[in-house]
């Protein structure tokens, strides 16, 4: 399409963490559902995908939401013994602990990635996790990996261009 | 000069053992060079960097490169060979996943260079010597190429039309790609010259798997003795074979090893260690945050066991840290 | 991104709704909508302040039609209340239903956040990770899944007699569970009903024949769910039906036995009298009890507890219905839907020490003394206090484990309504004087308020205040022998001590004891307090989660009679509703395999909770059951090949989604990625 996003212009404003929640849609989605119903304000600054279950989610989304500039990622899910799916939960919270394991190792602080149960009915959990998370990771600081990797990468370029002249000089010479 | 078309093969921040696997080749190695003309393969003739330059852009039918890209040396000769090959096949799993190179990216440039030139228990460095780009030497200059922050696979620098996987690739892999390359038939570009389908398909263990799998503890090769025929993993043994492409006709399970990953992930898989980490983490037994961690903890290093070859083409790349 | 339908490209409808003010007070949907307008793929873009409404959705269609849309995104309220809306106006449109995807901006934004900036910006990220999505999406086809027709129903108390009557006299077949051995639950221990004071023996205990008399009923009481499989339409549930060393084939309720055991007077506490009475080891539990069933309790009879009881009973039987080999029978049955109706249990006064129940004799539940007014309780309807005195002054404590933050938070809403009545009948009986204290009378229901008049004309004293103690301790000869219960009366702002022959604490419903274990077989939710939830609080108050399975009457909530009746028409209505449609559409979020993809790793085949994959000998691959998916997505996350994906939620939609929502907005987005 053309235009990206003609006419739109953002004040700029002081940085603002960006969480991607993985929410399962029995358990948790259903309770921020309710936090929406019961009009319960927190941070502004998760954005939710919709899964069946926390089992679906697969360690690559959390690791791509990283990658793609997410500073934080939360997993919710029904509480043990409850899922919707039975043990799906189970699933999520074994893969859980050994990639935060991992990415503890990669330098990702583990406030960044959390895993929490919350039930359809508590929606008053929704807003605690949510505006704590969000200080926590507010806390931390922009992770930025987006920016990292394109800085990273300058060293390729800054070649590129220093052959380029080398070679216009030898040609010179 | 021939009509036979050209090809150029090249080295750089490997082991040498893709070098070796192409004399694996053993007699087949002669076919080849009936029907091609080796144009630059510096391990084992004498080319210079000017012999390549002096070419004609895109003249060489094919380049196969091993190796990761580390130095600004082998980025350089990698864009070279970009500008003079129809076709850069990444050969091996370091020009294709970063290979064992890659597990450097866990570290900071600065950590690398402190510890192997001054902290290293075997370096003696007195005055704390380090290489520099530019060294002034009977009054002219002589210059080494940059350490790069970050160990990089091959396409991470130049575009790549064709991986050859493996560590190193097998001479089967090398063979069926040359001949495909030789005789047009080639898949899309961008494929991975292996089958898309994991590696268990062809594992000689494969029916020794169980179907309750469930794991209580890992455990490493020397810490147990182990059935020759029953499947790795259910011994206990991580094995990467699931997460890992098949068409190296499982030779290190044969040799009773299990899979490392060298293959790298199918065409699916975005992530190899996020992926292997998933498949097995989900079998794990225990039901309870401290139980899960007891059976997870007997796994000593999930970044050097997961990401053995991928780390540079993970979705994360290195470990965080400011440059 | 690039990505296309059917190797078109992506022509995207992108419609943003209002709703009323509820999006557009915090969200501002204009902005929202010229950013997706700008958006790649996005053919056109609108504001509408009802999408929901039928010129929202027929506008939808319409655009379709027009402007040759191929994909359709709404961002409106949550999907779990209209996503099937506007499938249903993508598909009048012409298009696959499944080439929709809803953006959540009232519930997760608009609801929740308050800075209209913020809200806005969100708002734009989900819609552009919804963009991103929607392109990736593929057309399916809905899975429908035949409904069996026969129903159970868990619980014989009032709600579940309904129920099952309802659905019996439907032509259903009906297998009615109960744990205890008599159907009947709360309202067969109560006297009279509220406010019309009706006989509740004498209109439940028809209502109970019915259920045992109804063809299209199986009434198994003394029994219990064990496990639940399958899933709507088609579960199978299996019942444990403990023994009652009695044939119940055989057992014609004569009593005789009971007469002949060796134990001449009762010895135990009689459940149905609430401990106020003794009853045998072999007994019933009340003279309508139905199935009219003898049972022996084996804790309390002596043969069991020594294997050297003569065995009277066994003498006086002539039909040889005792035996006490009898084993514990294990059924299987195969329903279409379930209703959960497993009721309450009342709250245990003895947590409130203060009210002295347990300590002093003359404190008694609210439900005790239903048993002590009626006719067939433990006095014959004599109000005969523990010391076998007379009351001649009553105090009733209201919001006994009701209204208060130190037990539960929530009004029981029948407790002001059932302490009238017993305020009435307690007249009735001793002529004595009755004191109701209160917090509020919550007299809200039909002829609720006028029987609170008539109660005030029957000069019940009502004094407004929370009883702080119920005490012994005496401050005047005229507390000598009594109980003084202390308490503010906040009308007259004074503390009073008003000394009591009996006090009656009105105990508040709570949720069954074993509501978490029910809820976990049959896969339903709580809310807070632990009763089981409804779907949706007003639009679907007995349908939960798990379809197919309806719940009614106090395990929802406190209610009373009345309201458990109609939400037990309600379920058994909605029970119908399923059956009569004959099958039912599933969403179609099952996982399949990509057969040449898979390596037969055998990583799935413990994963998957039912047993839908199994691995396939002879092609040495995995093989998936679709009928037995669920659609929960565990084992396309697990599969370390990526062979087996979900519809629906299939990884690169899930990518899109992440890459749309983190994509930098466009002000920032120089030198950004593309995506």
């Amino acid at each position: 399409m053309l235009n990206h996003g003609a006419g739109v212009s953002r004040p700029s404003r002081e940085w603002q963490p960006r969480i991607v929640a993985f929410f399962c849609n029995w358990c948790t989605y259903t309770a921020a559902d309710l936090a929406g119903v019961s009009r319960l304000k927190h941070a502004s600054n998760i954005r939710i995908i919709r899964v069946m279950c926390s089992g679906r989610v697969d360690p690559q989304f959390v690791l791509e939401a990283f990658a793609r500039g997410a500073d934080g990622v939360l997993m919710g899910g029904c509480h043990p013994g409850d899922c919707h799916y039975m043990e799906g939960n189970y699933k999520a919270l074994r893969r859980v602990r050994l990639l935060r394991r991992m990415l503890r190792d990669l330098g990702i602080e583990e406030d960044r990635f959390r895993l929490e149960w919350i039930s359809a009915s508590e929606g008053e959990k929704v807003r605690a996790v949510v505006n704590d998370m969000t200080a926590r990771v507010r806390s931390l600081g922009p992770l930025k990996l987006p920016e990292k990797f394109r800085d990273w990468d300058r060293e390729i370029g800054e070649l590129e261009e220093k052959v380029g002249k080398m070679e216009e000089k030898e040609h010179v010479g | 000069m021939s009509d036979k078309p050209n090809i150029g093969l090249y080295w750089c921040a490997s082991c040498g053992g893709c070098e070796e696997s192409v004399v694996d080749l053993a007699e087949d190695i002669l076919l080849v060079l009936e029907r091609v003309n080796i144009v630059l393969w510096p391990v084992a003739m004498d080319f210079k960097k000017k012999d390549l330059e002096e070419r004609p852009d895109g003249s060489i039918l094919a380049s196969l490169v091993n190796g990761a890209v580390r130095t600004s040396e082998q980025e350089e000769m990698a864009r070279l060979i970009r500008r003079k090959s129809r076709h850069v096949m990444a050969y091996g799993s370091c020009a294709h996943l970063g290979g064992i190179p890659g597990l450097a990216n866990q570290f900071a440039r600065e950590e690398i260079l402190q510890y192997v030139y001054e902290g290293s228990p075997s370096t003696a460095n007195a005055s704390r010597t380090r290489p520099a780009t530019a060294i002034p030497k009977n009054g002219s200059s002589l210059a080494l190429p940059e350490f790069h922050h970050l160990v990089r696979t091959l396409d991470q620098v130049i575009e790549v039309d064709y991986y050859l996987p493996g560590c190193p690739p097998t001479p089967r892999i090398l063979k069926e790609a040359l001949l495909a390359l030789l005789e047009g038939e080639l898949p899309p570009r961008g494929a991975v010259l292996a089958p898309d389908v994991a590696l268990c398909e062809e594992c000689p263990r494969q029916e020794s798997k169980p179907a309750d799998m469930s794991f209580t503890e890992f455990r490493r090769p020397h810490q147990t003795v182990l059935d020759p025929e029953v499947c790795l993993l259910a011994q206990g043994i991580v094995c990467l074979g699931p997460a890992t492409r098949g068409g190296c006709e499982a030779q290190c399970i044969r040799g009773h090893m299990a899979c490392t990953g060298c293959f790298g992930p199918t065409s699916r898989v975005r992530d190899q260690g996020a992926k292997i980490l998933s498949g097995i983490a989900s079998s794990v037994a225990a039901d309870d945050p401290e139980g899960i961690d007891r059976t997870l903890d007997t796994l000593p290093d999930p970044v050097g066991t997961f990401y053995r070859y991928g780390l540079a083409a993970s979705l994360l790349r290195a470990r965080n840290r400011p440059l | 991104m690039s990505k296309s339908n059917g190797n078109r490209p992506a022509r995207i409808g992108f419609y943003v709704c209002h709703c009323g003010h509820n999006i557009s007070g915090t969200v501002d949907v204009a902005a929202v909508a010229r950013y997706a307008q700008a958006l790649p793929h996005v053919v056109v873009s609108r504001e509408y302040k009802y999408m929901c409404s039928d010129p929202g959705q027929e506008r939808i269609a319409q655009d379709i039609r027009e402007h040759a849309l191929n994909r359709i995104v709404v961002a409106s309220c949550s999907p779990l209340l209209h996503e099937h809306t506007f499938r249903t106006a993508v598909e009048k449109g012409g298009l696959n239903p499944f080439f929709f995807q809803m953006v959540n901006i009232r519930e997760n934004v608009s609801w929740v956040n308050e800075s209209p900036e913020e809200a806005t910006e969100k708002a734009m990220d989900l819609a552009r990770a919804a963009v991103h999505r929607v392109a990736f999406h593929k057309a399916l086809e809905p899975k429908r899944v035949p409904i069996l027709p026969d129903v159970l129903v868990v619980g014989g108390g009032i709600a579940g007699i309904h129920a099952a009557l309802t659905l019996a006299n439907a032509g259903r077949k009906v297998v009615l569970v109960e744990r205890e051995p008599t159907i009947g639950g709360h309202m067969a221990m109560f006297d009279k009903t509220f406010p019309t004071l009706d006989c509740a023996a004498c209109i439940l205990t028809p209502k109970m024949s019915q259920v045992k008399n109804h063809p299209n009923i199986t009434l198994w009481t003394y029994s219990e769910v064990s496990k639940v499989e399958g899933y709507v339409g088609n579960y199978t549930i299996t019942v444990r039906r403990k023994p009652r060393y009695i044939s119940e084939k055989l057992c014609v309720g004569c009593m005789e036995c009971i007469e002949a055991c060796i134990y001449k007077e009762g010895k135990f506490p009689d459940e149905f009298n609430a401990g106020l009475s003794r009853r045998k080891p072999i007994y019933i539990p009340f003279p309508q009890a139905t199935p009219q069933v003898v049972v022996i309790d084996p804790q309390t009879c002596i043969e069991f507890k020594t294997g050297k009881c003569k065995k009277s009973c066994l003498e006086k039987c002539d039909r040889d219905a005792i035996d006490f080999s009898q084993k514990e029978v294990v059924e299987e049955i195969r329903v279409g839907t379930v209703i959960l109706a497993t009721g309450y249990k009342t709250f245990d006064a003895g947590r409130l020490p203060h009210y002295g129940y347990g300590k002093y004799d003359n404190v008694y539940t609210s439900l005790e003394v239903e048993r002590l007014v009626n006719a067939s309780g433990p006095t014959g309807g004599e109000l005969i206090l523990r010391d076998g005195r007379r009351p001649k002054t009553v105090g009733i404590i209201h919001c006994v484990g009701s209204r208060d933050r130190n037990t539960n938070r929530w009004c029981s809403r029948t407790c002001c309504m059932y302490s009238l009545k017993l305020a009435h009948l307690l007249k009735e009986h001793t002529d004595a004087e009755v004191y109701n204290f209160y917090i509020d009378i919550r007299a809200a229901g039909k002829s609720y308020e006028e029987f609170y008049d008539k109660l005030l004309e029957e000069n019940v004293h009502f004094i407004r205040g929370r009883v702080a103690e119920v005490t012994d301790w005496t401050a005047r000869p005229s507390e000598e022998g009594k109980l003084v219960i202390r308490v503010e009366d906040t009308m007259i702002g004074v503390v009073r001590r008003i000394p009591v022959d009996m006090v009656v604490l009105a105990v508040g419903m709570e949720p069954q004891f074993d509501a978490q274990e029910v809820r976990r077989l049959f896969n339903i939710s709580c809310s807070t307090e632990g009763f089981f939830l409804e779907r949706h609080p007003k639009l679907a108050p007995v349908d939960t989660f798990t379809d197919g399975v309806f719940i009614a009457g106090a395990c929802q909530g406190p209610k009373d009679i009345p309201d458990s009746v109609a939400q037990a028409g309600a379920a058994a209505s909605q029970a119908l509703v399923l059956i009569d449609s004959g099958s039912i559409e599933l969403e179609p979020n099952t996982a399949y395999l990509v057969e040449e993809d898979c390596s037969g790793c055998k990583s799935c085949l413990t994963i998957c909770p039912y047993h839908a994959i199994s691995h396939d000998e002879a092609r040495k691959k995995a093989s998936i059951n679709e009928a037995l998916c669920k659609g929960c997505g565990t084992c396309t996350a697990t599969c370390p090949s990526g062979a087996i994906r979900q519809n629906l939620f299939e990884d690169e939609e899930i990518y899109s989604e992440i890459r749309g929502l983190l994509t930098p907005m466009p002000a920032e987005a120089q030198g950004g990625e593309s995506c």
